[in-house]
């Protein structure tokens, strides 16, 4: 440590540069793709867990009680090595076409993601008082349509902190991709790291990437919420 | 329009209707009241399958149900129900909750849904609130509102239930007006109310409930004039006396 001499130029242009850039680059990628999907994966599980059909809220159940409970990491595994042995070879093909270790990922992510975005929703589509369903009901809407316009939208409003956390938690967890080659932000960090030894500079960009992409979800979202909530707050 | 045969309904052990047989023809406006806890509610949330029957047959503008067959969302969309809370999407403006079922459920165009709630907004004398949202509206302007959301599914049917209760008193009269303006265009009406001015100026007939049974029906002169069942007297006195017993 005593004679480390810091030198930043490494990581601030040239090939390196392009390296942690391009490690950005897919970080955005993979977190974007698997947070939207892990939305409306995690939308869909709410609706099924909370189904009049005892069969639909059982298969919700336990895809809740499975992927909420297993390491990501191990998850992250199942989809890179297990899959080629239960995909059909179609989707296979296709994935190794679009980058296998990318898919991989982003399936594991979105999957043990989702688990946690059903629980939240469902717990705020359970604090939406129930008079609420009984006024769709009665206008004529179905059950689902009912959630659709009525209860969804409103539920999701209330949800929206603990969904940041989730997005958040998502972008943060997307470093685990660099087990299978995926080469986001931290597997390029480390690249320079090796090349150089300047691991400082190369980890002290990575945690500014991390740290900026979290307030920037943290922020978007929060605009979306209060365009929203500017509504109650004038009442 | 509505009739009700040998209807029972039991929330477990607790008889909640006991063999209701009523019939209500179209045009025609009947006011249920009775003690708390009597089935008021419960009645009229079958009428809209809010509650199901356990006994007994119930036919709704010619649909039976009783009928597993019967599509019980067509049916909701012929019959208005108006809460006593009013239950006002809150997340939508006053428009949206009004232009909402229409477009969704009965394909109408967004401009003519909108042309056509603006029409019930001035009925309800409200056309100035369109963009409002309900949490801005006084309770009173809220239930009105909720009438026109109803209006705008041209019901055959409109339910109340309670529809003033929840208000302060110098609102009730303003809904009470649009509901009065409501049956004198023949509209077919279900009300559950202890508004008994109302009762005596618009009901063609009241139906008083006591322990989940219809004691006493009878058009409003006489019910009010001459009560029968010894229920139905003491229920009349309290309402006149409410400082003394806590019912509206
Ligand atoms: N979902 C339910 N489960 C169990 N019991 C119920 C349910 N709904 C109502 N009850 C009971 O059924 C009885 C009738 O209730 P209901 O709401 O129809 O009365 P009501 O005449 O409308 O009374 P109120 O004037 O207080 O509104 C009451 O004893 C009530 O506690
Ligand atoms: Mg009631």
């Amino acid at each position: 440590m005593l004679n480390y001499t810091f030198d930043w130029s490494i990581i601030t242009s040239g090939k390196y540069f392009d390296w942690l850039v391009s490690g950005l680059i897919t970080t955005l990628k993979l977190s974007t793709v698997s947070i939207v999907l892990a939305f409306l994966l995690g939308l869909l599980i709410a609706v099924m867990r909370m189904a009049h059909s005892k069969p639909v809220r059982w298969f919700a159940h336990a895809y809740l009680e499975f992927f909420r409970n297993t390491p990501l990491l191990v998850q992250i595994f199942f989809w890179y090595f297990g899959s080629y042995k239960i995909l059909p070879t179609v989707i296979n093909d296709w994935l190794n076409k679009t980058g296998f270790e990318f898919a991989a990922a982003a399936i594991a992510l979105t999957i043990y993601t989702s688990a946690f975005i059903a629980e939240d929703i469902r717990s705020g589509v359970l604090s939406i008082p129930k008079e609420q369903m009984e006024a769709a009901r009665s206008a004529g809407f179905s059950y689902l349509r009912s959630m659709q316009y009525i209860i969804l939208p409103q539920a999701i409003r209330i949800t929206i902190p603990p969904l940041v956390n989730q997005f958040l938690n998502l972008a943060k967890n997307s470093s685990l991709a660099m087990t299978i080659g995926v080469m986001e932000m931290t597997y390029q960090a480390r690249q320079v790291e090796s090349y150089t030894f300047k691991g400082f500079e190369a980890f002290t960009a990575a945690t500014a990437v991390y740290l900026v992409l979290s307030i920037i979800i943290t922020a978007a979202v929060n605009t979306y919420n209060e365009k929203v909530l500017n509504v109650h707050k004038a009442a | 329009m509505i009739t009700f045969k040998g209807v029972h309904k039991w929330f477990k052990d607790l008889h909640v209707l006991n063999d209701i047989n009523q019939h209500v023809t179209p045009g025609e406006v009947l006011v249920v009241c009775g003690p708390s806890g009597s089935g008021k509610s419960t009645l009229i949330r079958t009428i809209n399958q809010l509650e199901p029957i356990n006994e007994g047959s119930l036919i709704v503008d010619g649909m039976d149900l009783s009928d597993k067959k019967t599509n019980i969302n067509k049916l909701r969309a012929e019959v208005g129900f108006v809460f006593q809370q009013f239950n006002l999407y809150p997340h939508l403006s006053v428009i949206s909750n009004i232009t909402l079922a229409p477009t969704k459920i009965r394909n109408v165009s967004k401009k003519d849904a909108e042309e056509q709630a603006m029409v019930l907004l001035n009925r309800v004398g409200l056309s100035e609130k369109r963009d409002a949202y309900p949490s801005q509206l006084s309770g009173g302007q809220q239930q009105r509102v909720a009438i026109a959301r109803a209006l705008a599914m041209k019901p055959r049917i409109m339910l109340f239930d309670e529809p003033t209760s929840a208000l302060d008193p110098e609102m009730i009269g303003e809904v009470l007006a649009v509901m009065k303006d409501l049956a004198l265009s023949g509209m077919t009406m279900v009300v559950v109310t202890h508004e008994m001015g109302f009762a005596r100026e618009v009901a063609h007939r009241v139906a008083f409930m006591a322990d989940g049974i219809v004691l006493e029906e009878a058009p409003p002169e006489d019910f009010f004039l001459r009560p029968q069942h010894e229920r139905a007297k003491q229920f009349l006195r309290q309402l006149l006396t409410p400082m003394q017993s806590g019912c509206p």
